[in-house]
């Protein structure tokens, strides 16, 4: 990361944490809490569409998976929310992982149907498993987070600061895997696949860990959700929610981490700020992202970098040895 | 002994043998020509060595080692890599990333490694940099080092495919037509990068259709013709082949009355 990346996410930083001094209402902190939320979904599904070049139409599930498992074992056994999340952390990457056996040698089209059936089935899955799920009853009640006693609700900015250092870490985790092996295989996968491999690469392998690490942070995503909404039932996690999530990475430009951040907080907050054209919002909302993708196919901020490459700090580069010429390249 | 012996390796796709009972070995250090016509097999060869292929028949010996139906990880880290007759660049990563595609194999920490930055995770990225950044100043590549590889010069992508194999650690290169679509003052600057890797102490078996490289740089030639070896040995005694000029040629009316 450069300098001018550091300074801009410090500044957004101090904003955010800064945010909720102005006193926010209930609804405000939802509004935030649920885009930051978003903002952690667009990041996990980035790893498979934005890095690695694969499309996935059913990412709710995921996120389906999550809310689940913490809200049940939060119900059941009254666990603290930081063990409820780690779980439906595990889960739900466990899940991934099994999903990305059967669908190893599949990719564009093929992957990008079979995601949306595994979107339906879960959605069938939870409205039919009544002793697990409750069916149509949803689960209700969900407990707040509590830390120290101190629980967190909308009312306390409790749930706003949980939601943001979720964010945080996750953008944190991005930027290590942008700027490891891992980052850069995945990439590779995604320019060409057979010569990535000719290189070395174990294709299979990169793309279980891939859709392992991203689904792992869908179900983060759903936990926070639950506990945030105390309500959750099979039509919070349909595949309008599944196409929201693609939206923002398309939207925001795939494979940059900025982007799906201000992706999320474009998209999210578009529908509320845009309340007072009332229905035809949604015939705006879309008339963007249509302009969005004949203007900008790269999306708000994904295509190639025009800086150059950044080393990281503690390789030294001797002077003179790499002449800039920014990434223009020869022409 | 022979760095590479491959003998009587066929494939066959369905009913359609590509390659037939083909023999032929590379010493080390030699630069070794492939010639033939369009379909000859001569990139099926290629796929083979490199196991993107199985073999039907045959046995292919790396480094004393059999690898034939290897998987192609396998047989990268024997130190076998090749380049493309259509550029497989990395278009839309940096010349550098692609160098570092190429030592995936020995970077070798995982995502643990590189959420914590552990030091294990600085020790590979900093021997990856500096490697990556040593070969491509070798190369004359030092000015493109942030481009991204899509940018670059028709020819320089070509070179850089040979450096991203290289990083590889192979031993033995396969070129599959590198001077394919340039123009003879780049084919010369190529043909001096190609001896230049073999001063480096690099084997290379190149698949070229141009004559001016081909005649000027192979120690030997082996000629492919319909999936057969047709015909081996010094350049110029590959020029003067009759085989070889009737294969690209085809045979003239007397000789056809014959």
């Amino acid at each position: 990361m450069d300098k001018r990346d550091k300074i801009v996410w410090l500044v957004v930083l101090v904003l955010l944490v800064a945010f909720p001094a102005v006193g926010l209402s209930r609804y405000l902190q939802r509004v935030s809490s649920l885009i930051f939320i978003y903002m952690i979904l667009a990041l996990s599904l980035n790893i498979i569409t934005g890095y690695m070049g694969q499309v996935s139409l059913g990412h709710a599930a995921f996120y389906a998976i999550g809310a689940y498992t913490s809200s049940l074992l939060s119900e059941h056994f009254g666990w603290n929310f930081l063990l409820t999340c780690l779980c439906a952390v595990l889960m739900t990457g466990f899940i991934g992982w099994l999903f990305s056996i059967p669908t190893m040698k599949l990719s564009g089209t093929y992957l990008a149907i079979i995601t949306m059936g595994f979107g339906e089935i879960v959605k069938v899955l939870i409205i039919n498993w009544e002793s697990l799920t409750h069916g149509t009853y949803g689960v209700q009640r969900i407990a707040r987070p509590e830390f120290f006693g101190v629980e967190m609700k909308t009312t306390n900015n409790g749930m706003y600061y949980l939601c943001l250092v979720f964010v945080v870490l996750t953008v944190l985790f991005c930027i290590a895997i942008e700027r490891s092996k891992l980052g850069r295989t995945l990439r590779a996968i995604k320019d060409d696949p057979m010569a990535a491999s000719l290189m070395g690469i174990e294709l299979s392998h990169y793309k279980r860990l891939a859709f392992t690490i991203s689904t792992a942070l869908a179900g983060a995503a759903g936990a926070l959700y639950a506990h945030l909404s105390g309500y959750i039932d099979a039509n919070s996690f349909n595949s309008d929610v599944s196409m929201m999530i693609l939206s923002i990475v398309i939207f925001g430009g795939m494979g940059s981490i900025k982007g799906m951040v201000l992706g999320a907080a474009i998209l999210v907050s578009f529908p509320e700020v845009f309340r007072f054209v009332a229905e035809y919002r949604f015939v705006v909302y879309g008339l963007i992202l249509i302009l969005m993708m004949v203007f900008r196919t790269d999306g708000l901020l994904g295509g190639n970098s025009k800086r150059p490459y950044t080393f990281p700090r503690f390789v030294k580069v001797k002077e003179g040895e790499v002449k800039s010429d920014g990434a223009s390249g020869g022409q | 002994m022979a760095l590479l012996e491959v003998s009587n390796v066929s494939k066959q796709f369905g009913g359609l043998a590509a390659v037939s009972e083909v023999n032929f070995h590379v010493d080390q250090g030699e630069i070794i020509s492939v010639i033939g016509p369009n379909g000859a097999g001569k990139t099926t060869i290629f796929n083979l060595l490199t196991g993107v292929y199985d073999v039907t028949e045959g046995k292919i010996v790396f480094n004393g080692e059999e690898i034939q139906n290897k998987k192609v990880q396998y047989i990268v880290n024997a130190g076998i890599a090749r380049t493309f007759q259509n550029i497989r660049l990395f278009k839309n990563m940096r010349t550098i990333e692609n160098v570092m595609i190429g030592f995936h194999q020995n970077t070798k920490y995982n995502t643990f490694d590189s959420t914590f930055r552990t030091p294990r995770f600085r020790k590979y990225e900093r021997e990856a940099h500096e490697k990556a950044v040593e070969i491509l100043n070798s190369l004359g590549f030092g000015k493109y080092i942030h481009s991204y590889a899509g940018n670059l010069p028709y020819g320089e992508q070509r070179k850089l495919e040979i450096a991203r194999a290289m990083a590889t650690g192979a031993k033995l290169l396969l070129l599959d037509e590198p001077a394919a679509g340039m123009n003879p003052q780049e084919s010369e600057e190529l043909l001096q990068f190609i001896k230049e890797l073999q001063d480096k102490g690099f084997t290379i078996i190149l698949i070229e259709h141009d004559m001016s490289v081909v005649m000027n740089i192979s120690d030997r030639i082996y000629v492919l013709d319909h999936g057969r070896m047709i015909a081996d040995g010094l350049p110029e005694e590959i020029a003067n082949n009759q085989m070889v000029v009737e294969a690209y040629l085809g045979k003239s009316e007397d000789d056809a009355a014959d």
